[in-house]
Parts: structure tokens; sequence; C-alpha cells
């Protein structure tokens, strides 16, 4: 297995390659396109703003290599935080901007309907799987993972969300698409109950 | 339901953690990755990491502490997020976008600004612009003056502005700053409690969270941060010189019916 992590410049790489060490594997650290051959595994972090983190990857040329190894190959592939986000079709942050288009859906500002929630969503909240899915295997009850964000996924087909979270109102806290898992929140800093989900993404055949 | 947060803050001056007082006063008390490493087994909430350093030259040589030198606080980073798979916020020497960029492709989730903000508010601006306002904290540290009116300082408390706390941070807010870090002077290092009204103006004065800090002596005083209107509560010196101040810190604040992860 060879794990390649997207590096254009937008995430917190560091974070997410200590993680997966952790976990006993070393990660490609993929700065350019053609780092992603020989990879089967594919991690897509981000921190930032949506239009930022788009431009990113069109200059670096990745949307249309990412197409490939994983829409066309199957790879199994996990975008993280802003990397959950530029999978879908427009984004409102800041100004409307396409996405990568993957998962039909638009992201928007998180509205908790409640001046006492505040807005960014940031620290840890309770994850609930809306079924079995193997991104969950293995779960503790009640686990709690971390949020740092503004802005939530809200997809067109409501199967794909894996497991919602609540402030205020309730939104995409993972999404589980075929070959194609992603988390709102950071499995990288939500020690135990983040380190299952990328156990559980490193051992997974999909 | 989202947690209340329990938050340590390091402070890192001349490549040495330090305890601080009111700003001015600074000892030497310990290693820069190994409180980090003690924090990473108690799974915390979340960590602060401010380099509060001076002088130009990062490593004072101080080998009869016993602590290892680093050249700058990047590399203390690197080191840091390595061991650290908690949530980390870093601040200090942080003056342009690309400051920012590169601490957190180096492991932090959040950066925080101060000085520079006030100086250059367009900063908030361009770091939210880039990375999103979840990942801009501005840090407000604020003094009391003896007719009990409150005013922002600058320039780790050398330079007093004539900004209420509460109206800098709404412009803060505006400008798209997605956290606050509130700290007090007066407070700092007192063991005496937060600075409660400070904290309560801040705190209703925005929508974005405020992290209260300075002041806390004993644990329960830190239910009183989050009663104030708080979203996370902040220490710096009591999580040195307790024994499992995380774990009897988060009974304190459960006790109290404060919503914390345990």
């Amino acid at each position: 297995m060879s794990i390649a992590i997207v590096d254009c410049g937008i995430g917190n790489i560091r974070s997410i390659a200590n993680a997966i060490e952790s976990l006993g594997q070393t990660p490609i650290i993929a700065g350019t396109p053609s780092q992603l051959e020989s990879a089967t595994k594919i991690i897509l972090p981000g921190v930032g703003a949506f239009p930022d983190g788009m431009r990113a990857l069109v200059e670096g040329d990745w949307p249309e290599h990412l197409d490939q190894h994983v829409r066309h190959k199957g790879k199994h592939f996990l975008g993280l935080c802003l990397g959950m986000q530029l999978l879908a079709t427009t984004g409102t942050e800041h100004s409307s901007c396409s996405g990568m288009g993957w998962i039909a859906g638009s992201v928007e500002l998180l509205c908790t309907n409640d001046p006492t929630l505040r807005v960014p969503h940031i620290g840890w909240n309770n994850v609930f799987p809306t079924g079995e899915h193997k991104m969950y295997d293995g779960l503790v009850e009640d686990s709690c993972f971390y949020f740092v964000h503004s802005y939530v996924f809200k997809p067109t087909d409501s199967r794909v969300i894996s497991a919602t979270c609540h402030h205020g109102t309730e939104f995409a806290a993972s999404i589980a698409f075929e070959n194609i898992w992603a988390t709102q929140y950071h499995p990288e800093k939500s020690q135990q109950a983040g380190l299952t989900v990328l156990r559980n993404f490193l051992e997974a055949n999909v | 339901m989202l947690k209340k947060r329990l938050i340590p803050v390091l402070l890192l001056r001349n490549g040495k953690l330090v305890r601080s007082e009111s700003f001015k006063i600074h000892q030497i008390i310990g290693d820069p990755i190994h409180e980090v490493d003690r924090f990473n087994q108690w799974n915390v909430d979340e960590l602060i990491y401010l380099d509060i350093t001076r002088e130009g030259a990062y490593d004072d040589h101080r080998p009869d502490h016993k602590i290892r030198g680093f050249t700058d606080s990047l590399t203390i980073l690197d080191a840091v997020s390595k061991t650290c798979f908690m949530p980390l916020t870093w601040g200090g020497r942080i003056i342009n976008v690309e400051d920012m960029c590169k601490r957190i492709n180096r492991g932090a989730d959040k950066i925080t600004i101060n000085t520079a903000a006030y100086r250059s508010p367009q900063l908030i601006e361009q770091g939210a612009r880039t990375l999103g306002s979840q990942a801009i904290v501005v840090s407000i540290d604020a003094v009391r003056h003896d007719d009990n009116t409150l005013a922002v300082v600058i320039d780790g408390g050398r330079e007093r502005t004539a900004r209420e706390p509460a109206d800098w941070a709404k412009e803060v807010e505006a400008r798209g700053a997605g956290e606050i870090l509130l700290q007090s002077v007066d407070r700092d290092g007192k063991g005496t409690g937060y600075d409660l009204d400070l904290i309560s103006s801040v705190a209703s004065a925005v929508s974005i969270p405020v992290i209260a800090c300075s002041g806390v002596g004993v644990y329960e005083q830190y239910a009183a941060g989050i009663e104030a209107g708080a979203s996370a509560v902040a220490a710096a010196n009591i999580w040195h010189f307790k024994e499992l101040s995380d774990r009897n810190a988060k009974r304190a604040l459960a006790r109290a019916g404060v919503d914390v992860r345990i």
C-alpha cells in the first residue's frame, strides 16, 4: 500500500503525515500530480478559504489528475475539512466559486439559528454515524471529533452523508460515496476517535 | 453538543518555556517539547503556543538549565507538531500572510496575531481570505485603568492604546477573525481568577468564540469564565505547577455544570 498526501500549499500537511506515520505507514507528500501514479490511496487535506483552495488545486493541475486516479481508476480517496468541501459543485465563501464537482451540492455558511451558538464552529462535538459504514468500524459510542470551520457541505443527495453533527442545525460531519470518503472534522487532530477513522481508511478495501 | 474547551497556553521565550506575571516577569520553567508530550498523553482539548521572544538572539545559551536549545520558533513548531495529535494554535512573530501559511503548513491548525493585527488591521482580512476565518485568532490584551475603564495594550503590554477591548473585538470580527484570545495584563500570573467583566464585555460584543485567559489560580475559577460568556477557558501557569491539571480542571468544570469532554 502506498498513501499519497496532496500538497498544493493549502493544508496542514505535517499534521496528517504525522498521524499516518503513527499508524505505521510512510506517506508520500505529493507536490506534483505525477507523484500520484504509484499511490493506492490519496488524501486531500485542506485548511483555507474555498476560492483560494480551488485556485491552488487548479494552478497545480490537480483536478484532472485527481479525477483520473480517483473517479476513473477508483483509488481510495479521503478529503479532510476544506478537502471535503472542494468536492462540491459550488462554494459560496467570499464569492461563488466552482468546486471539483465530484459530489453534487454546495458549501454554505453554517447558520445555527441561535445567537448563543457561535460561528466558526470550533471545538469537540459528537458525531453520529448514519448507518453501518466501514469508516466508523470500531468507533467508541459517544465519540467526539475536533471541528474548526464556518462553512458546511450540503450534498444534493443526503444518502452520501455517512455521519452528522449538530451545531444549531444538523450538518454533514462526513461523506462516503463508493471510494470517495471525506470528513468535515479533523481526524488527524481528533486523538483516538480520529485515529480510528484514519486506520479504517488505511485498512478498507473499497 | 459542542463542548466547552479547556486549553493550556505555553509561553515560549528565547527557546525556553516560561511562566509569566504581569507580562513583565518571566521565569524559565522547562523544555518546549516535553510539556507537549505530556498534554498529548492527557488528550487535552487544544493547545495554544505563544512565542513571546523579544530579543533578536533566540537561544540564550543556558546549558545550566539542561534544556534543548533551538535556534528559531519554526524548528520548535516542527518538533511540537511531530508529537502533537491535538489541535494547535500558534502565535508570535507573525507579521504577514506568508508567516501564517508557514505555520499552518508545519502543523498549526490556527494562527494568532496581536500587535501586527492592531497596527495593520487589514492583515486580519488578508489572513481570512487565504486561510478562512476559522484559522485566524486575534489575541487581545487588556489592561484596567485606575478609574476601572479597560484599554487594549499591544507589544506584549508595553504600549497602551485608547481602544476599548469590546470595541476592538467588534472590529476584528467584522474584518474576518474567527476567534478571540482574551488576556488581562492585571490578572496575568496572579491566580486571583479571571477578569469576568472584561470577558463578558467582549463575549457579548461579538458572535465569534472567545477564549478566556489570565488569572486562574485554582480549578474552580475556570467555570466562571464560561458563565461570563467564553466558549473556551485557558490558562498558563496552573498547568505547570499542579498534578493532573487537565483531569482535575475538567472535573471541576463538570461539577459546576459545564459540558466538557472527559
